[in-house]
């Protein structure tokens, strides 16, 4: 496939980037609304709506910004949007703005919208930067709801809220409950880790190297680069 | 007091930030391979939340309420916690060179993490005023620094451990951090 076509954007974030289970990108929200599918559903697509805009926009002012206040720049944008965004989840789809909660204008700091505008709208196409960020949006939908999925049928016995399991289950709380999030998304990487396994020995750089300059890349790119050099060379890798 | 007293309670253990609410889990998951580097970042959390609590609590009520713009809090709030870490490592720089250097690592690895901007929100949603403000935020680093220490303190044992290859790395924290949330639970029927 080409680079920065369309179609490569959306295979990028979905599969060969995919935010959650290969960048370890955007934990909190991640862990945190994931209690239903729908919820999941929900926090993704606003979350890959924001994204795009996003994207856009920086592409779109990426020559007008300048470089050593693009950060605060990035981050007015973006907090722009979220604040769109709630307001108008607000007005229109109430019970999903009542269940997201706090979590909606915490997407300001979810590394993944910070780390694409750096890593990949401030160098690029406004066309090719949109579908980036539907891509890596989607890409984190997928994951979320995937992981919502698994916690609703555990834990409550249901899929998107219509009751599938037999009345014999009795549903395990847990895994709607806060230490359900931790255990459902360790077994999803470590059924991941277990297929690489086979293939090449990524899984040490993979995923160790990956969740610790998740941390790095998205603190460094808010602070401008200012910290230590050490750290750049980890955001390039995972950037790239 | 009293009413202080149970907001400091709840914050810092009932609904610890990372273990319960899912704040701030970057570093937790980042920085917690050492116990000292990870108390490092716990006193830098507590330095900036609680100061960022302060200045935001300030500007929500005395800029923002009065102008009746409060629906700007969330880009006022990020703006004023970044602008904030920027000032504080500028000031420990200058004034307390020592402390700069025990926490100057960690100070710019702060303004993205949530549980900063998590507190600010939290405060304004809850109607805290700017006393309870600054008691809710100091408390929630506080359970913040618990939690990460705690973490740092497993994390050093289970380097020894022999554990299934497809565990490694981020499954094997992820688990240990899903058993000391169900430890914390424990607090739930504190207050």
């Amino acid at each position: 496939m080409k680079p920065n076509t369309p179609l490569e954007r959306l295979y990028n974030g979905i599969i060969k980037e995919n935010p959650t289970f290969v960048l370890i990108l955007g934990m909190c929200p991640t862990l945190a609304v994931t209690t239903s599918a729908m919820n999941g559903l929900g926090m993704g697509l606003t979350t890959m709506v924001i994204l795009a805009m996003s994207n856009m926009m920086i592409s779109l002012l990426r020559k007008v910004i300048p470089d050593g206040v693009r950060m605060p720049a990035y981050i007015v944008v973006v907090a722009s949007f979220v604040t769109i965004v709630e307001l108008l989840l607000e007005g229109f789809i109430p019970s999903l703005y009542d269940a997201l909660g706090i979590y909606i204008p915490l997407i300001v700091v979810n590394c993944i919208i910070l780390g694409r505008a750096e890593a990949y709208a401030s160098k690029n196409k406004v066309v090719a930067s949109i579908f980036d960020g539907i891509g890596m949006g989607l890409g984190f939908t997928i994951a979320l709801t995937l992981i919502g999925l698994f916690r609703e049928i555990l834990g409550a016995g249901q899929i998107f809220g219509f009751t599938v399991m037999p009345e014999a289950y009795e549903p395990i709380t847990i895994f709607i409950l806060a230490p359900g999030a931790f255990f459902v998304l360790a077994m999803l990487i470590a059924f991941q880790n277990k297929f690489k396994i086979g293939s090449a020995r990524v899984k040490e750089d993979g995923t160790t190297a990956c969740s610790k300059s998740s941390c790095m890349n998205c603190a460094n790119t808010l602070c401008a680069g200012k910290t230590a050099a050490g750290l750049q060379d980890e955001k390039g890798g995972s950037a790239k | 007091m009293r009413e202080l007293l149970i907001i400091a309670i709840g914050a810092a253990m009932v609904n610890n930030v990372v273990l319960s609410q899912f704040l701030g889990l970057c570093p937790f998951l980042g920085v917690s391979k050492k116990i000292d580097t990870a108390a490092g970042m716990g006193a830098a959390v507590i330095f900036v939340i609680t100061i960022s609590s302060l200045c935001t609590g300030l500007i929500y009520q005395f800029v923002l309420t009065p102008l009746n713009m409060t629906y700007l809090k969330t880009i006022a709030f990020i703006l004023v916690i970044a602008a904030l870490v920027q000032l504080v490592e500028m000031v420990l720089k200058k004034s307390m060179p020592a402390l700069y250097r025990s926490l100057g690592v960690y100070l710019p690895l702060i303004t993205t993490n949530c549980a900063v901007l998590g507190v600010a929100l939290t405060n304004v949603q809850n109607g805290y005023n700017i006393l309870q403000g600054v008691v809710c935020g100091f408390s929630t680093a506080l359970g913040f620094t618990i939690s990460i220490i705690l973490m740092a303190g497993l994390r050093e044992k289970i380097e020894y451990n022999d554990i299934p290859e497809a565990f490694q790395g981020m499954p094997i924290v992820l688990l240990t951090a899903g058993l000391m949330s169900i430890a914390f639970f424990g607090f739930s029927g504190l207050v």
